[in-house]
């Protein structure tokens, strides 16, 4: 029972937060204390979740329709990304702090009341204990975090809301929806169960096509070519994309691919009827081409959103390699891409308060002068590439494994190439910020200073994550391989 | 005991309380006559609802005249919950009309609209209530001309020929279903429903039962605004005024299809409709066209009024869609997306009313943010939206959800898709309005937020939509039934 209150409290716990937030709206530090308070409170409830591992609890929120509960449970791979999504939520709402106060942005309460409707939603998502419930929820983040990216106002800002909102309700509706009734219509339920539920329930023919439609209906995993709508939520400030566009809403999205893969079809009938296949050359594709895109960037967030797009793929091709192995380094790359990605992102935003520049080729040698965004910016990087000492290098490591138990050689060289594609738009940043000789004259660069204090201590944090996620990985490995076992 | 004659109360308070409001006059007690007629209509449905559901049909005999000769009035769970839905909209709009029409007409022309208003729901209480196929006929009339003398008294001069329009339209609907019960009475020699669903078999293979067939279904259609009968629809919706907007798009077209309903399953059968005249194709057809024509053209207008307008109309076509399915889930999808319809076009009509009570216009241009001067109204029409787009946690996505599991039983994969697709189109138009208000800057002029004896009504439906939403097990439980009450499977 005490479990059932507390997965109903992950909800409650923000939408709660958001109404203190308005009513604090006018005495910005018992806001920011609000927004803090909340999501610490949240982070201890996620972790007292994760204590209860004595089996899988389900609370029922309410039930629509007839043999379709809105239900959550504790399940491993929802707690780890809940856990992910709750605890970068206290560094975030920090890093914000600073952010919003540097930027002198407008409406500040709105932003943080739409970002603790957004978490309860991802943390809706994360416990869901059947399809629909992850689809309800999915559907209110995309509509919660819409006013986060059009938060400018601006005409760019509309435009980038529509495109975000078009793709996103678009491949939602049309795909993911009718995947899912067609789902109900055959399986008769759908819980989430290990093993899948749709063995001998459905032709198999008709296989392939159910993956494409789940893969592409979940357009927040940012398959191509439905991934245009992450490069047009970078208009958005940059802890939403911090967060939001790096952590809660893409992880949703590969996390659903994720769970509908390894709890609906069972990663055992997928590799029997063959019927992976062929969505794992669109995610191998999407990796490769991504990255390409990356390349060709020079404003810093556009290249961020497109390596976003790039990973994301590593997850869902991870998913699609169908064994075991790939599927615990799939649920790795969502905690560690996480760390790594928020910031690289959180770097941005610092440099963007500190000196107001956007594009790589301006922010030469500015590792002089903002040391520690800049390490930061190292290690960030370093995670994303996967080396040694940074957490990326385990997921990396399990999902090249995967690849190679599952024989997918040309699977594994779309690792490989990837990673030099990485390097290759990735380490430019920190290499021209420390090695390269500031474009501007002294005087100027001189003034340029770090961010504001709570923006570097988040980045700070953040980035010493990567480090510790090498050391201490072995808890997630053992949570990861409790789910893809069953 | 009162109860028994609750059949023929539903029709008999409002008539009474009509002509009393001629006599009275005075708005505010007009107001509350109208307004406590109409909660008592909405008690009494309740109840006739529950009766119907929990003990079966409710027969009564008006003036205690046996059915063949006598006028019969027949309560099933189908027409029962079409009644709750009139009563219970036109008591919310009522509410919430007191303050929009004093706004819209001024004060000495008031006591017509709740005349009018009260004869109104007579003629939509008593077409849904009737056993007899005649009957329905009067009560049309009743409806109709009542409801030409609401559109009239809209704001604008434009009213007069939009319920000019409406009337000729109207009328030729009204002249088809006479001449299509004429040709049955002539064929069985009955007006009551049951007895004309008992004698029609006999005799369904005569081309005259088939004329009748044919000259029902294009009158109730045009009622109705079925594609492409819809022509009065938009000109009526806009400029009649905002409540009673609101009321006609929450229950009249409602009406309508459930005549539709009650003509081809009950009084035909399922197999005379659907195989012998092969209506569902028909039905299928134009229920995509609708959808996806009328969404379009919605797209493009300049006066939000119209454009929901235009959004009634195919939102009428999937409601046909579900009757052309012609499955129980099929049907049980139509009924819940009378329900759902109502909820949400009157929210979203009243949630429009407010906006003209505070800046006389609901061109889109002159919504400009509107979102940050009058941000509750605002919000209600944002939430409605999402209703009509058909968000999950809002009623509209269960009639969605509904009518993609009854082409999913049969197998249409593309008629699943084009009902999602076509809710994007309707995000589309709704997103102007979104955009307008959100992302525009204000005229400098100064507009406050509507009164709160506008608001509350609007939010009352608003909650509903969500309420609903969330909690379907009741509605879909009564439409459940009430399809198969038609198909006669239970």
């Amino acid at each position: 029972m005490e479990t059932q209150i507390a997965l109903i409290l992950t909800i409650l716990i923000p939408l709660f937060g958001a109404v203190l937030i308005a009513a604090a709206g006018s005495q910005p530090n018992l806001r920011e204390a609000v927004t803090i308070g909340t999501s610490v409170l949240l982070f201890l409830q996620v972790l007292f979740l994760l204590e209860q591992s004595d089996g899988q609890a389900v609370a029922v929120l309410a039930t629509p329709f007839p043999g379709l509960p809105l239900s959550l449970s504790t399940e491993p791979l929802g707690l780890l990304f809940a856990t992910v999504a709750s605890g970068l939520w206290i560094i975030t709402s920090i890093y914000s702090i600073g952010y919003m106060r540097g930027n002198n942005e407008q409406h500040q309460t709105r932003f943080y009341v739409f970002f603790a409707i957004s978490i309860a939603a991802a943390m809706g998502v994360a416990l869901s204990a059947n399809v629909f419930t992850l689809f309800v929820f999915y559907e209110v983040l995309t509509l919660s975090t819409y006013p986060l990216v059009t938060h400018k106002g601006t005409d760019e800002a509309r435009q980038g809301g529509r495109v975000y909102l078009g793709i996103l309700l678009a491949t939602s509706f049309s795909f993911f929806l009718v995947a899912l009734v067609w789902t109900w219509n055959a399986a008769g339920h759908l819980d989430f169960t290990a093993g899948g539920i749709l063995k001998g329930k459905i032709d198999p023919a008709f296989l392939p096509l159910l993956v494409a439609l789940y893969l592409f209906g979940i357009g927040k995993a940012a398959l191509m070519p439905f991934h245009r709508w992450l490069p047009a939520a970078m208009v958005a400030p940059t802890p939403v994309s911090a967060l939001l566009h790096a952590v809660a809403v893409v992880k949703a999205g590969v996390f659903s691919v994720l769970k509908i893969t390894v709890y609906v079809f069972g990663i055992d009938f997928l590799r029997e009827t063959g019927a992976n296949r062929w969505m794992m050359w669109v995610a191998a594709a999407t990796v490769i081409l991504a990255s390409l895109v990356a390349l060709t960037k020079d404003n810093l967030k556009a290249r961020l959103a497109y390596s976003t797009v790039s990973q994301l793929s590593y997850i869902v091709l991870g998913a699609m390699l169908v064994n075991s192995v790939a599927v615990v380094g799939a649920g790795m790359h969502i905690a560690t891409h996480a760390l790594g990605k928020i910031t690289l992102f959180f770097c941005a935003g610092a440099i963007y308060v500190a000196t107001h520049k956007t594009e790589i080729s301006d922010m030469d040698g500015l590792g002089r002068s903002m040391p520690i965004t800049y390490a930061a910016m190292l290690i960030g990087c370093l995670s994303i590439i996967g080396l040694p000492l940074t957490g990326g290098f385990w997921s990396k490591w399990y999902l090249m494994l995967g690849a190679a138990s599952a024989e997918q050689w040309a699977m594994l060289a779309v690792f490989l190439i990837s990673t030099l594609l990485n390097v290759a738009y990735l380490m430019v940043i920190p290499i021209r910020g420390f090695l390269f000789p500031p474009r501007s004259t002294p005087a100027t660069s001189n003034a340029i200073r770090e961010a504001p204090f709570p923006s570097v201590a988040a980045l700070a944090v953040t980035a010493v994550g990567c480090i510790v996620v090498f050391f201490y990985a072995q808890p997630l490995y053992r949570l990861l391989t409790e789910m893809s076992t069953g | 005991m009162i109860s028994t004659h609750f059949p023929v109360l539903q029709v008999a308070l409002p008539l009474l309380a009509a002509p009393a409001c001629v006599v009275f006059r005075q708005a505010t007690v007009t107001w509350l006559l109208a307004l406590s007629v109409s909660c008592i209509s909405f008690l009494i449905s309740i109840s006739l609802l529950w009766q119907a559901y929990s003990t079966g049909e409710i027969r009564y005999e008006l003036g205690g005249w046996a059915a063949p000769w006598g006028i019969e009035y027949k309560v099933d769970v189908v027409n029962a919950f079409v009644l709750v839905i009139v009563s219970g909209m036109s008591s919310v709009v009522l509410v919430y009309a007191r303050e929009s029409l004093r706004y819209e007409l001024g004060i000495r022309r008031i006591h017509l609209a709740y005349t009018g208003w009260l004869l109104c729901l007579t003629g939509l209480l008593g077409i849904t209530v009737t056993g007899d196929a005649f009957n329905v006929f009067v009560f049309l009339e009743i409806s109709s001309l009542s409801s030409y003398l609401l559109i009239s008294l809209g704001p604008d001069r434009r009213a007069l020929t939009a319920a000019f329009q409406y009337l000729v339209m109207g009328t030729i609907g009204a002249t088809f279903i006479l001449i299509g019960v004429g040709l049955l009475y002539m064929m069985t020699g009955t007006l009551n429903m049951a007895d004309l669903s008992e004698r029609i078999p006999a005799v369904s293979h005569t081309t005259t039962v088939h004329a009748a067939f044919a000259f029902l279904a294009l009158g109730i259609a045009l009622k109705a605004a079925v594609f492409p009968l819809h022509y009065w629809l938009p000109n009526a919706y806009t400029y009649a005024p905002s409540a009673v907007t609101a009321f006609m798009a929450a229950s009249a077209t409602k009406v309508s299809i459930y005549l539709l309903l009650r003509f081809f399953f009950d009084i035909f059968s399922e197999s005379f409709s659907l195989r012998t005249m092969r209506l569902n194709e028909i039905l299928l057809i134009m229920g995509v066209v609708a959808i996806f024509s009328m969404s379009l053209v919605a797209i493009y207008q300049h006066n939000v009024k119209r454009m929901l307008a235009y959004s009634s109309v195919a939102q009428v076509g999937y409601m046909v869609l579900g009757i052309g399915l012609a499955s129980p889930t099929g049907i049980t999808a139509a009924i819940l997306h009378l329900f759902n319809h109502a909820l949400m076009k009157g929210a979203l009509f009243m949630a429009l009313g407010c906006m003209f009570y505070r800046i006389k216009s609901l061109e889109l241009n002159d919504l400009a943010g509107i979102g940050r001067t009058m941000p509750w109204t605002t919000m209600a029409f944002v939430v409605g939206g999402l209703s009509l787009i058909g968000v999950p946690l809002t009623v509209g996505f269960v009639s969605k959800w509904y009518l993609i599991l009854a082409a999913l039983e049969r197998d249409w994969w593309w008629l699943a898709v084009l009902v999602v697709a076509s809710s994007l189109l309707a995000v589309v138009y709704i997103w102007r309005v979104v955009e307008a208000a959100y992302f525009k800057p204000a005229p400098n002029t100064e507009v406050n937020e509507a009164p709160l004896s506008l608001l509350i009504p609007t939010w009352l439906l608003i909650v509903a939509n969500v309420y609903f939403g969330i909690n379907a097990q009741l509605t879909i439980d009564f439409a459940s039934v009430a399809a198969a009450d038609l198909l006669g499977l239970r």
